[in-house]
């Protein structure tokens, strides 16, 4: 039998996939680091823009098996891999000070990302558990040579290894998950995996009896979100992050805390939208986004390293935005409208928390040597009276990320939180993402003040590379321009 | 035409703000005053479209809504969130209008003259006309989402004025603020929406006409969020530790504005979301918030005793009279409110002015410790002479506008009747006395006796009131005056509101 196949659904996918092997031919034929990284931006563009296409026309769908398609091209789908290709680009710009002081090789570096963004992309559109893990795996393997390509620094290589032991063993339980899964309903499409959860099977021929008394699926249930939960570093999964982030080049880690999260959220929505029934994982997800958030918090308060602060702030943010999806824990936070209402939320808040993030460490970047890691705070004592825009965009993306005005785009994420905690009854929740925010604004404001301090040093201003400072541009403005039409967000995320 | 004047209120201090962040030190200052001036006469322009003129007592309609705005605007932003352009004023919001926008412009033409040390001048100017954009946003705002976001609007750059510009101990207090402050805040998120997802709707005239009904359930909670949220602002007993070390810390025109206006954003609050909004919660919560309302004044009151510190002793005074304001409030009665609503305004220009006196204070003898001061009126009796007429304004004296808002809350509370509100009252009655007692001792250290050294040290061209001194105070003694003698001038547009705001929450 030959299955007729949508290229048209595809083509984001197709063209991420022939920009990495495209990259890979720049730099073997042509062999100079400008035209391996045109390439590669041109190639996220490319991909963003066909989304976007893509995206604006009808809904598509192929690798179908009856009703149940492996591949979903919606507008969802659209808006991921838009933001995919975009965060690569972003990160492309950011990494070129990086390439051109020869501290990692372009032809691989660019190839390595092409290769993550391709996951990326694909991972928006999977339909079925396999290709989401498959696309997740895709998204995630490039990023462990990444890490680990600052030549000759311990803590690059040990970062390395500390993501790739902890990643690995991730996929490892959340495959398990899926085939526990398998085995109790002999579903793998997401669609088709929902009903077949809520309503009887029959094992080894067994008497039919409801899949979800099972104890196998409870535990295929947990293993599959639990192990999801490692992608987005929610607490206790969360201690291989900070260390990762900490040694990996500055552009990397904005990669992993902006492009990387999104894709665990992603798969996390996935699961637990359409397949696994909310009864039992609105309450993991809730326990999840409480500790999350809380420790996430409690402990940035006390760190002295920037890329370790912005570390611990993005395993709070994923916090955040777990949270909606704890609404699921309550009955009444399932019903029709608060569902969507908690999705929407979910996505428009990572979004925001993306944009933001970006800005943040394409400041950071701007302020340091093109090789340095992301140093101590106190080296950053009056940066913003050195470097007066580059030091407000940092205090804008801070702020944003504490969600207070006039980080706009930041305090509407909160706002779409909160209203749909209770949307969904869940006041308990709001409180908990309230009190975190005033914990979040102690460790935000700290740095953002510093920036402002008078420094008795007296260092002078650097000149700052013009694709960084670009991004950094592009990024600041794309969050104040979201800052004052959230609706723009929350119309794409809720679909 | 009246829209216009409610945009360019809010719209001028916006482009003042730019414009003088952009322009050089000078120029930015005054780009920046002058956009303060436009939007002051734009305050009181937008007065002139008071439909039934200035003075009217008019009774209200039966059952009339206790949001009738006279001019508003209403644009869609993010409908996604319940959020709403939904500009109006009316009686109550319209006297905290004109004096946030004279008591910023008066902090700008202040800054013109005299810069505190810490950072440019020209930034200053602009933080505080954005702090005058979120007070007023937040006064004008008839949309509960958009309220909030106002109201969050003020925090980060008043933050900023305490930090940048303020004393010794400015990154200590200006941080106590923010989290304090914030913690309110986010409260007030969740309260917001609470009253929102139960009620469908977050139009601040629907929600208070009693057309949507929430449960009690729902209206406990919300009134709770929300009363500690204002709480928080006003600030209540026990939740008021931030204020000291932030009046105390910040620079002048930054304690002017803080206690002037910044305060009024939770007893307004409180009046016309938490109660208007949840008047079944607030019937259920007035006895307890009586009770904290009346230890604040004594035990604002009673530290004021045993300051020894001007700023901080002016700071702690607040607590007191923001006491006064709040045990009007939890009246619910239309006494009450008036007086909490009068009381506000008196406290903005009275303290204002008293804020501005203790920085010149500051500014001339390098100290505001009262043991070293002493004899202030031997050697500068113009000063002195404001300096009582303020404190005295302050303690209540009949005729001057501080009088009003405490003895009428005291007044309320009899009104209320019954054993608790009786003794609460009197208990507040007391604590206008110790207020005497503490301005009087106050008086009677700084400007009596003989001059101290440390008053005696500046040679005496250094301590005479300069010209932009004098600009910055007389509006504030006029006003004290004016507000003493005819009440009416705040109570008169008001009355209408107040009614019906009565009639919703014992309906």
């Amino acid at each position: 039998m030959t299955q007729a196949v949508d290229h048209v659904a595809l083509l984001p996918g197709y063209l991420a996939a022939g920009t990495a092997v495209l990259v890979l031919l720049a730099d073997l034929f042509v062999a100079r680091r400008v035209v391996t990284l045109a390439v590669a931006a041109g190639g996220a563009v490319a991909t963003a823009v066909a989304a976007i296409v893509v995206g604006a026309g009808s809904d598509r769908s192929t690798f179908c098996v009856g009703d149940a398609c492996s591949y979903l091209a919606n507008d969802r789908s659209a808006l991921v891999a838009a933001l995919f290709g975009f965060l690569t680009l972003g990160v492309l710009g950011l990494s070129a000070p990086l390439l051109r002081a020869g501290v990692a090789p372009a032809g691989e570096y660019c190839f390595l990302l092409a290769c993550s963004m391709t996951g990326g992309v694909v991972l928006g559109a999977a339909g079925d558990v396999v290709t989401l893990i498959i696309a997740l795996e895709t998204l995630t393997l490039p990023l462990y040579v990444l890490v680990g390509m600052r030549r000759q620094t311990v803590e690059s290589a040990a970062a390395a290894v500390t993501f790739f032991v902890v990643s690995v063993v991730a996929t490892a339980v959340s495959l398990l998950g899926a085939a526990l899964l398998y085995a109790v309903t002999g579903r793998l499409h997401l669609s088709t995996l929902g009903p077949a959860l809520t309503g009887d099977v029959s094992l080894a021929g067994g008497a039919p009896v409801r899949a979800l008394d099972l104890p196998l699926t409870s535990v295929g249930i947990a293993l599959l979100v639990l192990g999801l939960a490692f992608k987005v570093a929610a607490v206790p999964f969360h201690a291989w992050a900070p260390p990762t982030y900490d040694g990996a080049p500055l552009p990397v880690a904005a990669y992993l805390s902006t492009a990387s999260k999104l894709g665990g959220v992603v798969a996390i929505l996935a699961v637990v939208t359409v397949a696994l029934p909310p009864a039992v994982t609105g309450p993991i997800l809730a326990a999840l986004a409480v500790l999350t958030m809380t420790v996430g918090n409690l402990v940035a308060l006390r760190q002295i390293r920037m890329t370790r602060l912005l570390a611990w702030s993005s395993v709070a943010q994923a916090g955040y935005i777990l949270a909606p999806l704890g609404a699921l824990a309550l009955a009444d936070g399932r019903t029709g409208d608060a569902f969507s209402t908690a999705v929407t939320a979910a996505v428009a808040y990572t979004v925001f928390f993306v944009v933001l993030e970006l800005g943040a460490f394409a400041a950071v970047v701007a302020l340091r040597e093109p090789t340095a890691d992301g140093g101590r705070i106190d080296s950053y004592r009056g940066a913003a009276r050195r470097h007066r825009w580059i030091g407000a965009a940092l205090a804008l993306a801070l702020i944003g990320l504490a969600g207070l005005p006039p980080g706009l785009a930041g305090l509407f994420a909160k706002v779409a939180v909160v209203r749909s905690l209770l949307t969904g009854s869940s006041g308990w929740l709001a409180v908990v993402v309230a009190l975190n925010a005033v914990v979040g604004l102690a460790y935000y404001v700290r740095v953002a003040a510093l920036l402002y301090a008078p420094d008795p040093l007296d260092r002078p201003a650097r000149a700052v590379p013009w694709p960084v400072a670009g991004v950094l541009l592009l990024a600041t403005a794309f969050a104040l321009a979201i800052g004052f039409a959230p609706q723009l967000v929350l119309d794409w995320a809720a679909g | 035409m009246n829209e216009a004047f409610l945009v360019a209120v809010l719209a001028l201090p916006a482009l003042g703000a730019a414009g003088a962040a952009l322009c050089p030190d000078r120029a930015g200052r005054w780009c920046g005053t002058v956009f303060a001036a436009l939007a002051f006469v734009a305050s009181l322009l937008l007065g002139t479209a008071h439909p039934a003129g200035w003075f009217s007592y008019a009774p209200s309609g039966q059952g009339a809504p206790p949001i009738v705005p006279w001019t508003s605007v209403d644009v869609s932003w993010v409908p996604a969130l319940d959020l709403r352009l939904h500009f109006g004023v009316d009686g109550v919001s319209y006297p905290l209008v004109v004096l946030t926008t004279l008591l910023t412009l008066l902090c700008c033409l202040y800054t013109l003259w005299h810069v505190p040390a810490g950072g440019r001048g020209n930034t200053l100017v602009a933080l505080l006309l954005v702090v005058e954009i979120g007070m007023l946003g937040t006064f004008l705002a008839l949309d509960l989402v958009l309220f909030f976001v106002f109201f969050e609007v003020v925090l980060l750059p008043m933050y900023a004025i305490i930090a940048g510009w303020g004393g010794d101990q400015r990154r200590h207090a200006a941080r106590k603020f923010a989290l304090y402050t914030l913690f309110g805040s986010v409260l007030l998120l969740v309260g917001v929406f609470t009253v929102v997802a139960a009620a469908g709707t977050a139009d601040l005239v629907t929600l208070t006409s009693g057309a949507v009904t929430l449960t009690r359930t729902t209206q406990l909670a919300a009134f709770t969020l929300l009363a500690i949220a204002f709480a928080v602002k006003s600030p209540l007993w026990p939740l008021h530790t931030w204020l000291p070390d932030a009046h105390t810390q910040a620079p002048t025109v930054g304690s002017v504005l803080l206690a002037g206006v910044l305060l009024k954003m939770g007893t307004y609050g409180l009046i016309r979301v938490a109660v208007g909004v949840a008047p079944e919660g607030a019937r259920w919560a007035s006895p307890l918030l009586g009770t904290l309302a009346v230890a604040a004044i004594l035990v604002g009151c009673l530290v004021c005793l045993a300051q020894t510190e001007l700023k901080r002793l002016i700071a702690y005074s607040s607590v007191g009279h923001m006491g006064f304001v709040l045990l009007g409030v939890a009246t619910l009665t239309a006494t009450g409110i008036q007086a909490a609503l009068i009381g506000n305004v008196a406290h903005g220009i009275i303290t204002g002015l008293l804020f501005f006196l203790a920085g010149a204070v500051k500014d001339r003898f390098h100290t505001g410790d009262l043991a070293v001061l002493g004899g202030l009126r031997e050697r500068s009796p113009w000063l002195s002479g404001l300096l009582a007429f303020a404190a005295i304004a302050s303690l209540g004296l009949p005729g001057l506008a501080g009088f009003w808002g405490e003895a009428f809350a005291v007044v309320a509370a009899f009104e209320r009747g019954g054993a608790g509100w009786v003794t609460l009252g009197v208990l507040a009655a007391i604590g206008g006395a110790l207020t005497a007692a503490y301005f009087m001792r106050l008086l009677g250290k700084v400007t009596h006796g003989a001059a101290s050294p440390a008053v005696e040290a500046p040679p005496l061209p250094a301590i005479r009131i300069s010209g932009p001194e004098l600009v910055a105070w007389s509006p504030l003694v006029v006003l004290a005056l004016l507000v003493g003698l005819v009440p009416a001038l705040v109570l008169g547009l008001s009355e209408a509101p107040v009614q019906s705001l009565i009639e919703a929450v014992t309906r």
